[in-house]
C-alpha cells in the first residue's frame, strides 16, 4: 500500500507546522481527502496511528479526523462541471487504479463527458491535504 | 496544507547525487544522454535510478526497451521496477501510454506525487530527464530537489546553443550546481560551443559525435552500450 508513504507526509508536515507554531504536542489534525485518489480511510487512518506511534513524542491524545471531498471537474472548453463518482463506472480497473497512484492521469484516461475534451480542471477533491492542526503549547 | 513536499528529501535521503539532464532546446539529446549516462554508470558498477519528469513526450521507456509490467509493487510507498539495474520510474506505469493534456498545476502534481510516494533507497546517482526549457518540470526540480546538479545539454548549432544559454543564464543566475555543458550530435569538429561556454565560466564536459547507429539500438540497453555515443559518454561520465 502506497498510502503509507502519504499518511507520512501528512504526519512529518504536521510536525513541522506544530514547530513553526511553537507547539509542543499535536493534539488534532484535520485531514480532507479527495475523493479522485480514492484513498480508502481505514487503511489510511490505519498508517497514520502507526507513524503517531513512531513519533509519539510529538503527540497527545491526538485526534485524527478524517473527512472525504467529492471531486468537482470542470471543462476548459466548454465549461462543462460534473463530479468523478458520475464517471467512476465508466473506468476499467486498471485505470481507476491508476489514478489512484496518480490523480492527474485523470486527464490521460478520462475526457470532458460533454465535448470529449481532455482540458478540463479538477476544481476540488484531487487528493490528501492536511486542512488544519491543533496543539498545546507548554 | 500541501503535505508531500515533507517527505520528499525523506525519499532522498539516501540518494547521494542528483543529476538533472537538461537542455533550453528540444530534441538535442537529453533523453539519450539520461538514458546511456544511467546505463554506462550501472555497468561501471553504480546505483542508479532513472526518473523520467517528461511528462507529455516521456521517452526514457522507448530507449530502454521498457514496457512496464503492470503498476510498480507497493510497501510504504512505490517501488521502481529495474531495467538492466537502473531503477527506472515514469508516468508510463500509470498511463498506458496513451496521451494526456495537463496544465502547469497538474504538472507540479505529478512531480509532487512522484517525489513523495517513490522509494529509491540507496543510490549513488538518481538521473533526471527532463523536458525542454525553463518552464514547470525544471522549476519544480529546482524548488524541490535544490541538491539537484544540472548537466546541459546542446548541440553544435547556433540555434540550440541560442536557448540554452538562457537555462545556463537562469542556472547561474541562481547559483544552483552547474556540473557543465555536452554537445551532443556533432559531426565536424568546431570550438564554437566550447568557446561560448567556457565565456560562461562553466565546464565544458565534451562532445558526443553523431552517431548513426543509434536509432537501431534503441530500445536494446545492450547494443546501446556497443555503440559510439555510449563510449562517448563513458568518458564524459568520469568526470562528473
Ligand atoms: N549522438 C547522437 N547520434 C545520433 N542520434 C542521436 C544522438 N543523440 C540523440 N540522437 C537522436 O536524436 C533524437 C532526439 O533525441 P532525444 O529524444 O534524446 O532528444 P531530447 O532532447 O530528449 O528531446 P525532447 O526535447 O523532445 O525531450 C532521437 O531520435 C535520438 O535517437
Ligand atoms: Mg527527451
Ligand atoms: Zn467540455
Amino acid at each position: 500500500m502506497h498510502e503509507w508513504a502519504l499518511a507520512e507526509s501528512v504526519i512529518k508536515s504536521s510536525i513541522a507546522a506544530a514547530e513553526k507554531e511553537n507547539l509542543k504536542k499535536i493534539t488534532e489534525i484535520n485531514i480532507r481527502l479527495g475523493e479522485l485518489q480514492q484513498i480508502a480511510n481505514d487503511i489510511f487512518k490505519f498508517a497514520l496511528n502507526e507513524l503517531v506511534e513512531t513519533y509519539s513524542d510529538k503527540f497527545q491524545d491526538v485526534k485524527i479526523n478524517i473527512e472525504t471531498e467529492e471531486t468537482e471537474l470542470q471543462c476548459k472548453q466548454c465549461n462543462h462541471t460534473w463530479q468523478f463518482k458520475d464517471m467512476k463506472n465508466k473506468l476499467s480497473a486498471d485505470e481507476a487504479e491508476a489514478i489512484h497512484f496518480i490523480p492527474e492521469v485523470a486527464f490521460v484516461h478520462t475526457r470532458c463527458p460533454k465535448c470529449g475534451s481532455p482540458d478540463f480542471l479538477i476544481v476540488k477533491g484531487r487528493g490528501v491535504s492536511v486542512s488544519s492542526i491543533k496543539g498545546i503549547k507548554e | 496544507m500541501e503535505p508531500r513536499p515533507s517527505v520528499i528529501q525523506t525519499r532522498l535521503k539516501d540518494v547521494n547525487r542528483v543529476i538533472a539532464v537538461a537542455s533550453g532546446k528540444g530534441g538535442v539529446g537529453k533523453s539519450m544522454v539520461a538514458s546511456n549516462l544511467a546505463l554506462s554508470l550501472a555497468k561501471q558498477g553504480k546505483k542508479v535510478g532513472l526518473l523520467d519528469l517528461d511528462l507529455y513526450g516521456p521517452s526514457s521507456h522507448l530507449i530502454l526497451g521498457f514496457n512496464p509490467d503492470g503498476f510498480p509493487d507497493e510497501e510504504h510507498g512505490i517501488i521502481p521496477q529495474e531495467i538492466h539495474d537502473i531503477k527506472f520510474m515514469s508516468l508510463v506505469y500509470f498511463s498506458e501510454d496513451k496521451p494526456g493534456a495537463f496544465r502547469g498545476d497538474d504538472v507540479t502534481n505529478i512531480i509532487l506525487e512522484l517525489l513523495a510516494i517513490t522509494r529509491w533507497d540507496d543510490l549513488d546517482y538518481l538521473i533526471l530527464d527532463l523536458p525542454p526549457g525553463i518552464g514547470d518540470e525544471t522549476l519544480d526540480v529546482i524548488s524541490y530537489i535544490p541538491q539537484t546538479e544540472f548537466l546541459v545539454v546542446t548541440t553544435p548549432s547556433k540555434v540550440a546553443f541560442g536557448a540554452v544559454e538562457k537555462l545556463l543564464k537562469i542556472l547561474i543566475e541562481g547559483k544552483l550546481p552547474l556540473l557543465g555543458v555536452i554537445e551532443n550530435m556533432t559531426r565536424d569538429s568546431s570550438e564554437y560551443i566550447s568557446k561560448k561556454v567556457s565565456k560562461l565560466n562553466v565546464s565544458y564536459l565534451g562532445y558526443l559525435s553523431y552517431d548513426a547507429q543509434v536509432e537501431d539500438a534503441i530500445g536494446d540497453p545492450l547494443k546501446l552500450l556497443e555503440t559510439n555515443l555510449s563510449k562517448d559518454i563513458l568518458k564524459v561520465s568520469k568526470k562528473l
